[in-house]
């Protein structure tokens, strides 16, 4: 039950937002997060936005792999 | 952004490297509790359970699937509602209706008149069951960790701010952490270290889980969901056991921050308040639940259910599962009677249980493809 998921937070009305995958789009409710942004991606749970991903944080863990595997 | 990268059969053999040359200078098998049920699914469903295994890394799942740890109590509250109550909705997660009482679930039970028991995926769901039917009573078996705590808090406001007089709640919210000394004080478990969930540290961060090092010497890491972040959190705990401290790392900074998401906090500690709950398998720990502080929205006391201790299947070893102290394979009822299709316990119905996971992925061999 504790599954989320980042989705891409496309379209904001007021305390709903509304998250696209794959050209689905769903509605989120973004009450439990400060200050989301339009093209933020946003962790998903039972409907409601309950974290904003940190871009910048999300590229070290990704990078730190792109360079593993070109080192080895 | 490349998530898929966290997916990849790459990444993933260059991190095994990693352990094995960190599990050589160890020299010894370690035990690492995961505590959350959605770790459990990452490392079964892509095999990748089974490889650390071989390689000297135990996985031991934990308390962390909430309708496992949900007591019969509970159910059976919910189950007079159903059976006894007109006029009213029971709404609950898919997961939390199926659980087995006494060879019935909440979904096989015969409702009272005009009653009748809805499946929910969100909880906004019970808030727009309760507005399209005004004249009937709708009654929401809210369960869950801190993940989904704050989106059931903004339920409980929006009924309040909206004065609906027609949801109320029978709560079963528990807490993370407080599980997780229990189990360290009752030395049942040797472990070695913790994967800590990671969308419940999202809401709480990771300063809860800070006594584990701090009082029993412990380390662990805060980790993501993708096979490469669960090695990430391996390896961190690893790591930590070669240069002999212990620390809350976290591994999932992408959507863990150490101080958690304190919008969410508020909001959650605006509709609840901490009090000693039971749980299955551990009995009542203190200070690890979360009930209403309006009342007057709280089913159990506005309908005179009583919550009571009970436990229904004496051969079912659910409660020892969710403490880590047994395997599923070593309850006598798995793969016999107990099965998907007919479940005992909750671990055998629960997505996140580990019962249904070992049955259904127990076999799964890592192939790459996560």
């Amino acid at each position: 039950m504790c599954l989320a998921v980042p989705l891409k937070l496309v379209e904001i009305e007021g305390y709903e937002g509304i998250v696209e995958m794959g050209g689905i789009k769903r509605r989120v409710n973004l009450s439990l997060v400060e200050n989301p942004q339009r093209g933020d991606f946003v962790l998903v749970h039972a409907g409601f936005a309950i974290a904003v991903i940190n871009r910048e944080e999300a590229e070290k863990t990704l990078s730190l792999i792109r360079e593993m595997e070109q080192h080895s | 952004m490349e998530f898929s990268l966290l997916r990849q059969k790459k990444s993933v053999e260059l991190l095994l490297q990693k352990v094995d040359s960190l599990l050589e200078s160890i020299g010894r098998e370690v035990r690492i509790m995961e505590v959350c049920g959605t770790h459990t699914m990452t490392a079964y469903r892509s095999g990748l359970g089974h490889v650390l295994r071989k390689k000297g890394v135990r996985l031991i799942s934990g308390p962390g699937c909430p309708v496992c740890i949900t007591p019969e109590g509970v159910l059976l509250a919910a189950a007079k509602v159903v059976e006894e109550m007109e006029n009213t909705i029971l709404v609950s997660f898919g997961d939390m209706l199926r659980v087995p009482v006494d060879g019935k679930s909440l979904l096989t039970l015969v409702p009272a008149q005009n009653s009748s028991v809805k499946v929910i995926y969100a909880p906004e769901e019970a808030l727009k069951t309760a507005e399209l039917n005004p004249d009937r009573r709708v009654v929401f078996l809210a369960t869950g960790f801190e993940t989904t705590i704050p989106s059931i808090a903004w339920v409980v406001l929006e009924a309040q701010r909206k004065n609906m007089k027609n949801l109320f709640f029978i709560t079963s919210l528990r807490l993370v952490p407080p599980p997780l000394r229990a189990i360290l004080c009752s030395g049942d478990v040797n472990l070695d270290g913790f994967i800590y969930p990671g969308h419940v540290s999202v809401i709480i961060g990771s300063r809860p889980y800070e006594f584990i090092p701090e009082e029993f010497g412990v380390p662990g890491a805060v980790a993501g969901f993708e096979p490469v972040d669960l090695l990430l959190g391996v390896i961190s705990v690893l790591q930590q056991i070669c240069a002999g401290e212990a620390k809350v790392d976290i591994v999932y900074t992408r959507a863990v921050q150490p101080e958690g998401n304190p919008a969410a906090r508020k909001i959650m500690d605006t509709a609840f308040e901490c009090a000693d709950a039971e749980w299955r398998g551990f009995g009542v720990i203190p200070r690890s639940g979360l009930v209403l502080r309006n009342k007057v929205l709280d089913a159990s006391r506005e309908f005179g259910l009583e919550l009571s201790s009970r436990k229904a299947h004496e051969a079912c070893r659910c409660g020892d599962v969710v403490k880590g102290s047994i395997e599923p394979e070593e309850c006598p009822l798995f793969a016999r009677t107990c099965a998907p299709e007919s479940p005992q316990g909750p671990c055998m119905v629960s997505v996140e249980g580990s019962c249904l996971i070992h049955y259904k992925y127990g076999s799964v061999r890592w192939t790459g493809s996560a």
